[in-house]
């Protein structure tokens, strides 16, 4: 299966600039269904983004981020083809996460 | 047989009137919502137009007599006529209709020639492709040759928008001019999927300005579209882009048009609304004219807008083809020394048609012709859409949808294109599509109770009497059937509309649940369109008292932008 | 909070229903409008349940940013922590249940700062 995470990490100078989309549905907990029934609240709680060890993003997300979330920063000290590492947690539990390369 | 009074200047190709006296160096020829009307219409200006807060008694929040004695119009005359609809019947019979694409050709021809070669721009502001059948039908390609044939050197758009961007991109590949909208930008999301842009660093999806030299000057033209296409109409027509007023990068490019590249002159060809464009002219600096539409406001003169550098020319120039805006500049360098500014009113019977544009247009409404001349009806009264609250066809298109989808309250958009019909006048198939030819005509019938009722009131009030004019869509008034009400516009959003009252005389119920029929729905609907629901009821039942109704306002007093409604 | 030894989700913060409490919650402090930070969000959203909201400052030894959404059922949208490094600019995509205030929180050198923009929501629909 495709990961649930796009990023598009460029470096722009001694900047590098990170863009990331997610699939995921971001359930609030307030939405009815078709049958009427509540839909569990189902959302990304911590995305993280690792560069040689190193944290240089870390997002708390709750219920108000919208469906399929996208982010952007940027960082200093990265340089073309580094990795960059990108993986969330659901309050579910469920994670993912993906490596990409610095272009 | 031609209307009395025009009879005797009808014998020259041209009157006075469109001798627009040579000035300056660049002549503008500006028209905007002519919402595709191909031939002369009649088009009642609105009696109720308010303006509240600040805009109190300032243009356009002028009507009939407030209008007349701010512009010094006589009030029998034919200008009266035109900008106002002051004893509009009976001046409709003495004047005739108005516009028309050949008469505009024939028109614009002269203004263009009077100049000179290279002296002179069409643009257009937009709401060009939109507003027959035809044009909807073709999902505006007949309207791309009407404007090639014209010789529109540049435009800007909103109803447009609304074929989606497939059928949007291919008009333009045909459209011999510069299509312009600096405050189109990609989505991050279709950013990041690489969706076609004219600028994929800005995100700019269309060209934002083009640079003509004209009359030795050079001349920066912007185009501003819409600023809220997503918001007025199902997003679904514009997945891809988000739209805005965009201020911040607006001054940006006046800035570098003027540094850079050296212009002499910023034209801004708006579709913001003129009160939209009031505001922007005191925060934006730079610019030395906005030619404005959306709003429909026939404004004889500029308003001229101080800001923080200097001061900004203001206009708007109506709908429908009634008018076409002249704008003399004399420009000297990097500054516009002197503008004089003329917006003729297109009397089609004193104009004579363009033949090409003439056979043009017969050609391209051949294939309807039979079709859409099908009298549904004979129409009894004067019926018109214009005005804040209410109009007269609107009531039958209300009437239309509680009767066929039996409903115990219809709703209806308030927008502002549609011509009017005079007493006596055949209501032709061709005509009701004219009312509501767009992209998403499927009426729906919902379940709604009275406070969702009151809400959707309330929230299209504010759009349209936010005391920010950046908050402002530049609609009308929702029309209702079935339900009367209060409206205060001066009030805000949650505390505008009261005494809600159903046909029976009842209260209604905020708990309660009614049954809504409408159409132009922001959601995919898969009801009939709109005009075969008008179209079986005119059939069937003719046209009926209609307009049971009533919208009460309070505050309006001696408001200038207030006439009575009769 | 200390945003970058601390990598715990703060969850006390995310229930609380007004913005007051959220930053209390998240922060511990009060804040102080400042010009120094740029909050981009549209006048209108053009879709309630997914409104660009970006923010940037030139304020000094950022260490996170949090956003706001004031009449949301539960106020606090999202908070970013920002490590030395990190350029301190963030963009995202909120939902909006109806018209309010969007407070961007800037926590920089020990101090929380902010900016505030009304964003409208609409069931729009009209035409001129
Ligand atoms: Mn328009
Ligand atoms: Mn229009």
């Amino acid at each position: 299966m495709a990961s649930s995470i796009r990023v598009r990490a460029i470096l722009n100078g001694d900047t590098a600039e990170v863009q990331t989309l997610i699939q995921h549905p971001m359930d609030t907990g307030l939405v009815k269904d078709a049958k009427g029934e509540l839909i569990p609240a189902h959302y990304i709680q911590q995305l993280t983004f690792t560069h040689k060890d190193k944290t240089v993003f870390l997002a708390d997300w709750g219920t108000a981020v919208s469906k399929d979330p996208y982010v952007k920063f940027a960082f200093k000290g990265a340089a073309k083809g580094d990795e960059l590492k990108v993986s969330w947690v659901d309050n579910k539990g469920a994670t993912d996460s993906l490596t990409a390369t610095i272009q | 047989a031609a209307p009395a009074l025009l009879r005797s200047a009808q014998a020259a190709d041209t009157v006075s009137l469109y001798d627009v006296e040579r000035f300056g160096n660049a002549r503008i020829l500006h028209m905007t919502d002519t919402h595709a009307q191909l031939r002369p219409v009649y088009f009642r200006e609105p009696s109720v137009n308010i303006g509240i807060g600040e805009m109190w008694g300032r243009p356009p929040h002028l009507v009939e007599r407030a209008f007349l004695d701010r512009y010094g119009i006589r009030p029998d005359s034919a200008e009266a006529y035109a900008f106002t609809s002051f004893e509009f019947e009976k001046s409709a019979g003495r004047f005739g209709r108005m516009g028309g694409f050949a008469h505009l050709k024939t028109l614009i021809d002269k203004l263009r020639a009077d100049v000179g070669d290279h002296r002179s721009l069409l643009l257009d502001g937009g709401d060009l492709w939109q507003g027959t059948g035809l044009a909807n039908a073709m999902r505006g390609a007949d309207m791309v040759n009407a404007a090639n044939l014209l010789g529109i050197d540049a435009m800007t758009g909103h109803w447009e928008f609304t074929y989606g961007e497939e059928a949007l991109r291919a008009n333009l590949a045909r459209f011999k001019g510069e299509f312009l909208a600096q405050n189109v930008f990609l989505t991050e999301e279709a950013a990041f999927n690489d969706a076609k842009a004219f600028d994929t660093g800005s995100g700019r999806v269309f060209k934002p300005a083009m640079i003509k030299e004209i009359g030795g000057a050079r001349i920066a033209v912007i185009g501003q579209a819409f600023p809220y296409v997503p918001i007025a109409h199902p997003r679904r027509f514009t997945p891809d882009w988000t739209f805005g007023i965009r201020e911040e990068e607006l001054q940006k490019l006046v800035d570098a048009l003027r540094g850079a590249d050296k212009v002499d002159a910023v034209i801004l060809l708006s579709h913001n609304g003129m009160d939209v464009d009031l505001k922007l002219a005191s925060r934006v600096t730079g610019i030395d004219v906005i030619l404005g539409g959306h709003t429909h406001d026939a404004i004889p003169q500029p308003v001229a807008v101080s800001n923080a550098k200097g001061a900004t020319l203001v206009t708007n120039a109506g709908s429908s083809g009634k008018f076409l805006a002249v704008l003399d500049l004399d420009i000297a360098k990097g500054r516009v020394a002197d503008a004089r500014y003329k917006l003729l009113p297109v009397y089609s019977e004193l104009v004579k048609p363009d033949p090409a544009m003439q056979a043009l247009i017969d050609q391209t409404q051949q294939p309807q012709i039979a079709a859409w001349s099908e009298k549904l009806a004979t129409s009894d009264r004067l019926l018109y859409r214009r005005g804040n609250f209410e109009g007269t066809i609107d009531d039958v298109i209300c009437e239309a949808l509680r009767r066929e989808l039996d409903a115990e309250i219809a709703l209806s958009p308030g927008f502002r294109w549609g011509p009017t019909l005079l007493a006596g006048q055949s209501i032709l198939l061709e005509d009701v599509l004219a009312q509501t030819a767009i992209s998403y005509p499927e009426t729906y019938v919902q379940q709604l109770t009275g406070a969702q009722i009151k809400d959707v009131l309330e929230d299209v009030c504010d759009n349209l009497f936010n005391a920010d004019p950046y908050l402002q869509q530049g609609g009308d008034m929702v029309r209702l059937e079935g339900l009367s009400y209060r409206c205060a516009p001066s009030e805000t959003i949650g505390s505008r509309i009261s005494d809600l009252t159903l046909d029976n005389g009842q209260a209604l119920s905020s708990g309660k649940t009614y049954k809504v029929a409408g159409w132009a729905s922001m959601n995919a609907q898969d009801g009939k369109p709109v005009w075969d629901v008008v179209a079986t009821y005119l059939r069937g039942v003719g046209l009926t008292s209609g307009g049971t109704n009533k919208v009460t306002l309070s505050g309006v007093d001696g408001n200038p932008g207030f006439a009575s409604q009769s | 909070f200390a945003a970058t030894n601390d990598n715990k989700y703060p969850e006390d913060a995310f229930r609380q229903k007004n913005a007051g409490d959220a930053i209390k919650a998240l922060y511990g402090r009060d804040h102080e409008a400042s010009d120094k930070i740029k909050l981009d969000a549209p006048e209108i959203a053009e879709n309630g349940g997914v409104v660009p909201v970006a923010v940037t400052t030139t304020l000094p030894n950022v260490t996170s940013i949090a956003f706001i959404v004031a009449e949301n059922p539960s106020a606090l949208a999202a908070s970013y922590r920002i490590p030395e490094g990190t350029v301190p600019a963030v963009a995202n995509r909120l939902k909006m249940a109806k018209t309010s205030n969007v407070i961007a929180l800037v926590e920089s050198g020990g101090k929380l700062y902010s900016a505030t923009k009304e964003v409208k929501v609409t069931v729009g629909g009209c035409g001129g």
